[in-house]
């Protein structure tokens, strides 16, 4: 009986999405991320272990747990929405996550539940991959110079820690999200969410040290709504 | 009203008699070759003899074990026990990411894990062993919807030959598996200082030289798998994806000559060479990164 209801339901999930129309270009929610405060100082990154990395920079790179731009302005932040809009099936196109000069490029990936994700090394020296996930599989696989990249996926949403252990100043993070409504702030510290049908959505921004937030918004017609968050800085 | 009462009471006894029969239902069973694990009789030797460990709700914080940097810092362990609501286990025959089979975990049981306090439980019967990974597999639910992963294949072991030791020599230079384990597979690498496991705890690399069991067995088909599969949990990764089945027992010979103070096959047929010999006496001089240019 359960069975059957369930049954009915996905039935009626599934002929209510083949039935919507295709999505008007609705409301935009934009803004800024800025911090308050002194956020720790970045120290640049010792690579003698590794001369294969360490050749391709004239200056040693900083880490990048807080990366800051002009008017504090905050980097890296992802901002998605959390609730209010439904889950979306993944897209076709892959999210590549690149390994160059012992670094994560990007530092913050985000990507959709069920999309493909491609791992590449572009470097002369062997990396490990290893994604932290607690909700998610945990994984870690070695990718030595000129091997194929490595293909995955994560079924379910979580913000993952990519670390490799080889390389310890590596890190970075995997936002694995439920719908297509994401971006990650930029040097300028902004970000863009378009085409949001109206509706009441919480949107949340996560930063990989300094947690996350959320606010509530209410689109209605074509509107551009303008959302700011503010992260309190740590000085360590 | 007295009335109604009575029946409200036999309609809750008629529930909580019908509530274990419905749980032992459901219970978890194993399968260890002709025996089958119970979850129900798990359950009791687990609180005897496990939680002191691995903690009352199976999640690794039983009282012999407090995380490092707090204090009083652990009492009695310096290895973290394993958290089997999280699911991840090192010792696998399945690819990383994936859950192990009921063997792998009764395997570990009978094993015990090198250089942790993890000791076997060969005292235990093969019934209490196999109950007791059936209750293990209450912890956590990913053992409700996930299967467990297709055990890897290893194929047979080809013969042993010096040129095979070489290329596994070439290998492990290649692959770079001494950043961690150190040129000589002394756990003495770049990177070895810095490793950390999943949940941040200090971890070191095995130590070729030191002993002869590794952490998922003893033999040389364990050790194809230990680095095939990985050790999920820890920084050491799977290699399925990047080293063909050949290479891989080349690797397993040469990793051998590395436990110089264990007598084996590939350790006899190494020091037969000259390379070899040399080698071997150099990484038996302790507390010389390379062994070369030293007078004793």
């Amino acid at each position: 009986m359960r069975g059957k209801y369930l049954l009915s339901a996905v039935v009626v999930v599934i002929s209510a999405s083949m039935m919507a129309p295709a999505r008007p270009s609705g409301g935009t929610v934009s803004g800024k991320i800025t911090y308050e405060g002194t956020p720790a100082k970045q120290k640049p990154i010792d690579m003698s272990k590794e001369p294969s990395c360490a050749k391709q920079y004239t200056t040693p790179p900083t880490t990048e747990t807080v990366v800051t731009g002009p008017n504090n302005a905050l980097e890296n932040v992802v901002v998605y929405i959390s609730a209010g809009a439904p889950d979306e099936a993944a897209p076709s196109k892959a999210a590549v996550f690149t390994q160059k000069g012992c670094r994560y490029l990007p530092h913050v990936l985000a990507f959709q539940v069920n999309q493909e994700l491609n791992v590449l090394n572009d470097d002369q020296t062997s990396h490990n991959i290893h994604p932290l996930a607690k909700i998610n599989r945990e994984w870690n696989k070695s990718q030595p110079p000129g091997a194929p990249p490595i293909v995955d996926k994560y079924d379910k949403p979580e913000m993952i820690a990519v670390k490799c252990n080889i390389h310890p100043w590596m890190h970075g993070t995997f936002a694995v999200l439920k719908n297509s409504h994401y971006s990650v702030s930029g040097g300028d510290g902004s970000f863009t969410l378009p085409n949001l049908p109206p509706g009441k959505y919480t949107i949340t921004a996560f930063h990989e040290s300094y947690g996350d937030q959320s606010q509530e918004v209410t689109i209605s017609g074509s509107e551009t709504k303008t959302v700011s968050f503010t992260f309190k800085a740590k000085p360590y | 009203m007295r009335k109604m009462n009575i029946s409200k009471c036999l309609v809750g006894i008629a529930v909580l008699l019908a509530a274990p029969m419905i749980v032992l239902a459901q219970q978890t069973e194993t399968h260890i070759g002709k025996v089958t694990g119970h979850e129900g009789a798990g359950r009791q030797l687990y609180f005897r003899y496990c939680w002191g460990c691995h903690g009352f709700r199976g999640n690794g914080n039983g009282e012999n074990w407090i995380p490092t940097g707090s204090f009083p810092d652990s009492p009695y362990l310096n290895v973290e026990p394993r958290n089997f609501v999280a699911a991840t286990f090192e010792c696998r025959s399945t690819p990383t990411g994936t859950l192990p089979t009921d063997e792998d975990l009764y395997n570990s049981l009978v094993r015990g894990l090198v250089n942790s306090n993890m000791p076997s439980w060969v005292t235990l019967t093969t019934q209490n062993r196999a109950d007791l990974v059936a209750f293990i597999k209450t912890f956590s639910a990913r053992w409700k919807t996930e299967k467990a992963g297709t055990p890897i294949t290893v194929p047979p072991e080809p013969a042993l030959t010096v040129q095979s030791i070489q290329h596994g020599k070439e290998l492990f230079t290649k692959l770079e598996c001494w950043k961690c384990h150190g040129p000589e597979g002394l756990g003495d690498g770049p990177s070895a200082s810095t490793l950390t496991d999943s949940n941040d705890e200090p971890i070191r690399p095995y130590n070729f030289s030191a002993g002869y069991r590794f952490k998922c067995g003893t033999s040389n088909h364990d050790l194809y798998k230990i680095f095939m599969t990985g050790l999920d949990g820890t920084p050491m990764p799977s290699f399925a994806d990047v080293i063909k089945p050949d290479d891989a027992w080349d690797l397993v010979h040469y990793l051998r000559t590395l436990q110089v103070y264990h007598k084996s096959p590939e350790l006899a047929l190494w020091m037969g060479t000259k390379e070899g010999a040399e080698i071997v006496k150099a990484e038996k001089v302790r507390g010389t990164p390379t062994g070369s240019g030293v007078n004793q």
